[in-house]
């Protein structure tokens, strides 16, 4: 730890240029590789369980042909209290389970079951309010030629809503970029992990500073592409 | 073709059962053209969407070609929905769907065709309604005229028997308006398509329909041919939806003198020079007051407030009536009082301070 102290002040004495000899590129290469395997498993899996939460939300909602206002509440009871768990506290209450299911409440295996429970409520909600903002026109219209309840979901309202879902997805991608940084202070790997492991813990600035600057880019690659999807989908 | 026996519906609200349709009994004949008339929250549209049991009957009964529909579910509902297109005020085109996927929604849905045949039957109906050039076009490149044509397309893909149309013009210029009415016109002719129109204008009802019902805070107040309901128009609700269309023709009666008349004349005597024959042979004259000359779907019409004076104005009238035309006192002088008033007698009152040729 003295050692450390001493090598950061002696960084930074020399200067920026000397800042990047010491920095372990390949480490924040296999770091940024686990943030995007977390982040891809667990957004796929948050769409596989949200997305019918989801439609499930919005077709039990009120004002809907379909309205079951218990049923509705109820769902909606669950998520609003899942949602309210700060992720953090839900990480470490859900340890025991995730164990359970994944065999470890380490690394990547163990930090998406997590993930996955902290997101899919969120994400739910973010498809619910999509599938609202298409036009009851058009349900009607559907209804009206014939189409069953389920084809008026799957054929009509779910295609019109095919750019709230992508930004829904935009959005929900990021929040996972961000949890994967935070389960990283329970050891799940990934650049939150290195930031937490070099930065905070052994003083190298530096390299918490690069793992960052990474999280920067990438969220902000994810909402320009989300953004060019939903701007190529739009057709209204 | 379609028949509602004292149908009343009540939405469910706040304050209790909200009633906006009651004892509603209606007959729209096979191959008609019916319009229904109203003003906005009139029940028009809850009266419509009953028809395909969008909604349904809080009682009373839909019967659909003989048959007692009002409690259909299932694959006989959605039979039934494929008989019966609609069209909508706005549209309500899937922004997602070019227009020849649009028209197509309807046979995937009932998935009876291959694709092929879907493609050829596509392209069939956007012959029909002049799209052939924009099929691979989105809704939102289209005008609202090229939308509504879309929505047509869309409703006849299935081959229905009925077309219902919500507002189908309201949302369009007169011009476009004059171009959709005609053809649902040519679609009601060529493909025998029993229509319900519904609207708020009166002019819509005069162009394209050929019965008509006015509807008022859920109650059915006036019920007739157009020729009848728009040139006779009984109830004020009706007066004044007719008065919208043509402009106040009202008359101040100071300046008229003798007997005040409206006559009216349809079809061919609309087109015969029967007024100067008839004040010539019986020595009388008229004054004309106001009037409205047109069409009601094919048929001519002319209706004129007259002052007639002078000369055996008593033989005039009859001459008149003997020609075809329709002869009612609406003020003035005795001669003719005891043919009386053929409608509207009973608001004889208030058209003796003004005229009005509605
Ligand atoms: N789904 C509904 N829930 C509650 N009230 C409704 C509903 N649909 C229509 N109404 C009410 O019924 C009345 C008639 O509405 P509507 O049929 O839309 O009239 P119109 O088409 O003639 O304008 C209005 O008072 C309206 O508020
Ligand atoms: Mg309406």
């Amino acid at each position: 730890m003295a050692q450390s102290v001493a090598q950061n002040m002696a960084a930074n004495a020399k200067g920026i240029s000397m800042w990047f000899d010491r920095i372990n590129w390949a480490d924040i290469g296999t770091a940024l590789g686990q943030t995007l395997t977390m982040v891809g498993i667990s957004l796929s899996l948050t769409i596989l369980i949200g997305l019918p939460l989801g439609i499930l939300l919005f077709v039990t909602g009120k004002g809907q042909p379909f309205a079951r206002p218990i049923g509705y509440g109820a769902l909606s009871f669950v998520l609003n209290i899942i949602r309210s768990v700060p992720f953090i506290i839900l990480l470490i209450v859900l340890m025991p389970v995730t164990v359970l299911i994944t065999g470890t409440s380490l690394g990547i295996r163990g930090v998406i079951f997590p993930l996955v429970v902290g997101t899919s409520p969120f994400f739910a909600r973010l498809v619910e309010t999509a599938l609202r903002e298409v036009d009851r026109g058009v349900i009607e219209a559907s209804l009206a030629m014939g189409a069953s309840p389920a084809q008026t979901i799957f054929r009509a309202v779910l295609p019109e809503a095919l750019p709230g879902l992508i930004a829904a997805v935009t959005v929900t991608a990021i929040v996972l970029v961000d949890y994967t940084a935070m389960s990283g202070a329970i050891g799940g790997g990934g650049l939150g992990d290195l930031a937490i492991r070099y930065g905070y813990h052994r003083f190298q600035t530096e390299i918490m500073l690069i793992c960052v600057v990474v999280l920067i880019l990438l969220v902000q690659l994810i909402q320009a592409s989300g953004n060019s999807l939903v701007t190529r989908f739009t057709r209204r | 073709m379609i028949r509602l026996e004292a149908v009343t519906k009540s939405f469910a609200s706040k304050r209790g059962a909200a009633p906006a349709l009651h004892g509603i009994d209606l007959s729209v004949g096979r191959g008609e053209i019916y319009g229904i008339i109203g003003a906005s929250g009139a029940g028009k549209s809850t009266l419509v969407r009953l028809i395909n049991l969008l909604e349904r009957p809080s009682s009373g009964e839909v019967v659909i070609d003989g048959a007692r529909v009002t409690d259909a579910k299932g694959t006989a509902l959605s039979d039934l929905r494929r008989s019966i297109g609609m069209v909508f005020q706005h549209f309500n085109l899937l922004s997602g769907r070019t227009v020849a996927k649009n028209v197509a929604y309807p046979l995937e849905l009932a998935g009876r065709l291959s694709r092929a045949e879907i493609t050829a039957k596509v392209a069939a109906l956007l012959e029909r309604v002049g799209l052939a050039d924009h099929a691979q076009k989105y809704p939102r490149e289209l005008s609202g005229g090229q939308k509504q044509r879309v929505g047509i397309a869309r409703a006849l893909a299935n081959d229905p028997k009925v077309l219902l149309c919500d507002e189908a013009t309201s949302a369009l210029d007169p011009q476009t308006t004059g171009q959709v009415l005609d053809l649902l016109q040519e679609i009601n002719r060529e493909l025998g398509v029993t229509i319900v129109m519904i609207t708020h204008e009166m002019e819509v009802i005069r162009r394209a329909c050929d019965r008509v019902a006015v509807l008022e805070k859920g109650r059915v107040v006036e019920e007739g041919p157009v020729t009848t309901v728009f040139l006779h128009p009984a109830h004020p609700v009706t007066r004044a939806l007719v008065r919208e269309a043509e402009g106040d023709n009202a008359v101040p009666a100071t300046q008229a003198t003798g007997q005040l008349l409206r006559l009216t004349l349809t079809g061919a005597t609309a087109h015969q020079p029967i007024l100067g024959r008839i004040a010539r042979d019986f020595g009388s004259d008229f004054a004309i007051l106001g009037g409205r000359v047109g069409h009601i779907r094919t048929t001519p019409y002319a209706q004129f407030a007259v002052a007639l004076s002078g000369g055996n104005g008593g033989a005039a009238v009859a001459a008149l009536r003997a020609s075809g035309v329709t002869v009612e006192l609406i003020g003035g002088g005795p001669t003719v009082a005891e043919h009386g008033a053929e409608r509207g007698a009973e608001h004889g009152g208030e058209r003796e301070r003004h005229l009005h040729v509605v």
